[in-house]
């Protein structure tokens, strides 16, 4: 038997013929991947059409309405990618954190016992999950924001205006932090630091003892409280400068332009409205018998909310959740259609359509979200391995 | 791995978009096999290149390709159009999804260099300049200081418009929208005090506002916009045609060959005319089309005067009268001058 195994072709190994086939299968993607590169960039060749990346150290030339970073017609064309990118990363992310809330709170909703309250939740659902994200966009743009009536119509001319709503805008002051600013930081700061030992603390006393420590109430004194009290014994150390209605627009000031708001709007309560279904489905999926249970052993219905369903629930939400997330980040380029300018209407638009170097900026911004998908992606693994029931 | 695989298959992606479009010998030989020339035009500029209610294509770019096509095929009508944002539209000729782009498109000198295309010549030297509501009381573009202007994406007005407001020290808030339609949409909602955009432009768009007659247009003009046709480059013959059959239109006009008189003219003795119209020398076979091309694009089209005074003149919703203007003939101290046929 032995003698006969030793002479078998290797050809007929399994194993030989798995790596093989692996060898084969990556040889070929790698020609095929090889070879359009090599023909697209002949191709380009010979049309004169310019490549390479040399074109992001050029000037732009043109004005972008809202960046987070210092920005002017005179910057390069990177600096334009990166205003794209943080305006993306901007409508994205306070969409996210919104949309998280919305979401849960619509989920509970929908579960309460309260004939109204559970019906509003479920037609907020219905509507704003079948309705298609675009034309939510141009709905809260074209029918909500932009009919309000114009800075010349809503502000006196050369008043000082310290809060105000036009079609341009919900603008409030500008304030400056001065030097005495820096005690309430630290008080955050310390505030924050302190009630994470305080709940490592109170998880290990009840663990111990069974005690419980209302963790919650003395961290948000020590995070808000505090440094509330600081900041007022400081002299309140912050200074508005109001905006100044000139002949056309109000000038100074902090003006979050209606593009944003209807892209945000948009994007958390579309988002949210799937979120909702999402936190019912994980609350429903916990059996009722682990409610019971805990009712049993005298647990209080917020601690058995807190306590037993979340911690199970969760473990079924965030994987889905994580989807939301993604799909509100790759939505958010459709801001677009508004003049909101993210990366793709500013970098993969105007940018490129400036440069025409379009293989480039486009491989630049498929690039930019592939890698915030796959981030988000494993920031959620992360937190997941971090929630998930340890299963003995 | 699996980071690597998806970075891959976006490469192979892209380069697919770029193979596709292909790099086929001879423009001229593949619109005669296909039947028809695929004219790129703008989303609906009307005098320009607008669709009426039952998808009909008018307007001065539109006639440009609509003479194209009477040179190739001696009939007018063989154009198939697509409609182009600003942005698409360089993409679109490059990749050969289109033969030839008649789109109100500026000639600028890195749009020549550096994108692989070439531009024919001028069929309107435009500028560009500033519309506002007449209640705002603003009589001079120097006044506009704090504005909000509304443009397109990627444009030249777009950049215009921000060396100007530089180049003078003033502030303004940019809204630039992708499409045409949106940007007035927003400066009709009042979202913006200015919408600016070439002076033809203007007047084209200003008959989409609800109350054209409450808005009106500043004097100055910023810029040089000569609007012109764009080949690819790679194509030196189609260049030649698309570039002759703009010439021919304004040497009709200036030879004082119409529509009306074209049968006529075919008879004529002086020999300027007789090679216009083909009935003396060869030249049409350099170009790959029949001899009588130029009388064919008269004869359907009209002349460069014609079609002007029929989309854009001072007859038309856009009031852009011609005399004494850039965009009278060389003849009448204006800029419309074509190389003579010999």
């Amino acid at each position: 038997m032995t003698e006969r195994a030793a002479t078998t072709s290797i050809l007929n190994n399994s194993e030989f013929r798995r790596i093989l086939y692996q060898l084969l299968i990556a040889a070929l993607l790698i020609y095929l991947g090889w070879s359009i590169v090599e023909n697209t960039i002949a191709n380009m060749e010979a049309r004169d059409i310019r490549t390479g990346f040399g074109f992001l150290n050029e000037t732009a030339g043109f004005s972008i309405m809202m960046s987070l970073v210092p920005y002017e017609p005179g910057n390069t064309y990177g600096r334009v990618f990166i205003v794209g990118l943080l305006n993306t990363l901007l409508v994205a992310g306070v969409g996210v954190v919104l949309a998280t809330i919305v979401g849960f709170l619509v989920g509970v909703m929908r579960l309460s016992q309260n004939w109204v309250v559970s019906h509003l939740a479920n037609i907020y659902v219905e509507i704003f999950r079948n309705v298609p994200l675009l034309l939510q966009i141009l709905f809260w743009y074209t029918a909500v924001l932009k009919p309000l009536p114009g800075p010349r119509q809503v502000f006196e001319r050369n008043t000082e205006i310290y809060f105000g709503i036009s079609n341009r805008g919900i603008t409030g002051p500008e304030f400056i932090l001065l030097e005495n600013f820096s005690f309430t930081t630290w008080t955050i700061l310390l505030g924050i630091l302190f009630t994470i030992g305080m709940h490592r603390w109170s998880k290990h006393r009840q663990a111990a003892t069974g005690q419980q420590f209302p963790v919650v109430f003395v961290g948000l004194g020590l995070i808000i409280g505090l440094p509330i009290l600081i900041f007022l014994l400081s002299g309140a150390p912050i200074e508005f400068t109001p905006a100044k209605m000139g002949r056309f627009n109000l000038s100074g000031g902090i003006t979050i332009i209606p593009e944003f708001l209807a892209v945000l709007l948009a994007l958390a309560l579309y988002t949210a409205a799937f979120i909702a279904e999402i936190v019912r489905a994980g609350i429903q999926a916990i059996n009722y018998g682990q409610t019971e249970a805990s009712r049993a052993l005298g647990l209080r219905n917020g601690t058995t909310l807190k306590m037993v369903i979340i911690p199970q629930a969760m473990r079924i939400i965030i994987p889905p959740l994580t989807s939301q997330y993604l799909n509100l980040t790759k939505n958010s380029a459709l801001a677009a259609a508004i003049a909101y300018p993210d990366l793709v209407a500013t970098f993969a638009g105007t940018a490129l359509n400036q440069n025409g170097q379009a293989l480039e900026t486009l491989a630049i911004t498929m690039t930019v979200y592939l890698s915030l998908s796959l981030l988000t992606s494993a920031f959620m693994n992360w937190f997941n391995s971090r929630v998930k029931l340890v299963e003995r | 791995m699996k980071k690597l695989f998806l970075s891959c298959l976006s490469i192979a992606l892209l380069g697919g978009i770029a193979i596709a479009g292909g790099h086929e010998k001879g423009t001229l030989a593949a619109v005669k096999s296909k039947g028809h020339i695929q004219c790129g035009v703008s989303q609906g500029l009307p005098g320009f290149s607008n669709p009426d209610d039952q998808g009909n294509w008018s307007g001065l770019d539109v006639d440009y390709c609509r003479a194209m096509s009477a040179a190739v095929f001696g009939d007018a009508n063989k154009v198939k159009y697509t409609p182009l944002s600003a942005r698409a539209r360089f993409e679109a000729l490059r990749s050969g999804e289109i033969d030839v782009l008649a789109r109100n498109t500026t000639w600028t000198m890195q749009r020549d260099a550096t994108l692989g295309l070439e531009f024919v010549g001028v069929n309107y030297y435009d500028g560009q300049g500033f519309m506002v509501r007449k209640t705002l009381g603003v009589s001079s573009a120097m006044e506009l200081d704090g504005a909000s202007a509304c443009t397109n994406t990627g444009t030249t007005t777009e950049l215009n418009l921000t060396d100007f407001f530089r180049a003078n020290g003033m502030q303004f808030e940019l809204v630039a929208f992708e499409r045409a339609d949106e940007v007035v949409a927003a400066y009709d909602a009042g979202r913006c005090d200015v919408y600016t955009t070439d002076r033809s432009g203007l007047a084209a768009q200003r008959t989409k506002l609800s109350n054209p007659d409450d808005h009106k247009v500043l004097p100055e003009i910023i810029s040089k916009e000569p609007l012109g046709p764009v080949v690819r480059q790679d194509d030196p013959q189609w260049a030649d045609l698309a570039r002759w059959t703009l010439n021919a239109m304004i040497n009709a006009e200036e030879m004082g060959i119409n529509s009306g008189n074209v049968d006529s003219k075919r008879s004529d003795s002086n020999p300027a005319v007789k090679r216009l119209m083909g009935t003396e020398g060869d030249l049409h076979e350099a170009i790959g089309v029949n001899n009588d091309w130029a009388y064919n694009i008269v004869k359907q089209v009209g002349n460069y005067g014609e079609v002007y005074e029929r989309h854009v003149g001072a007859n038309t919703p856009l009031q852009l009268g011609r005399g004494g203007t850039v965009n009278d003939l060389w003849t009448n101290g204006g800029l419309i001058y074509a190389p003579p046929v010999r």
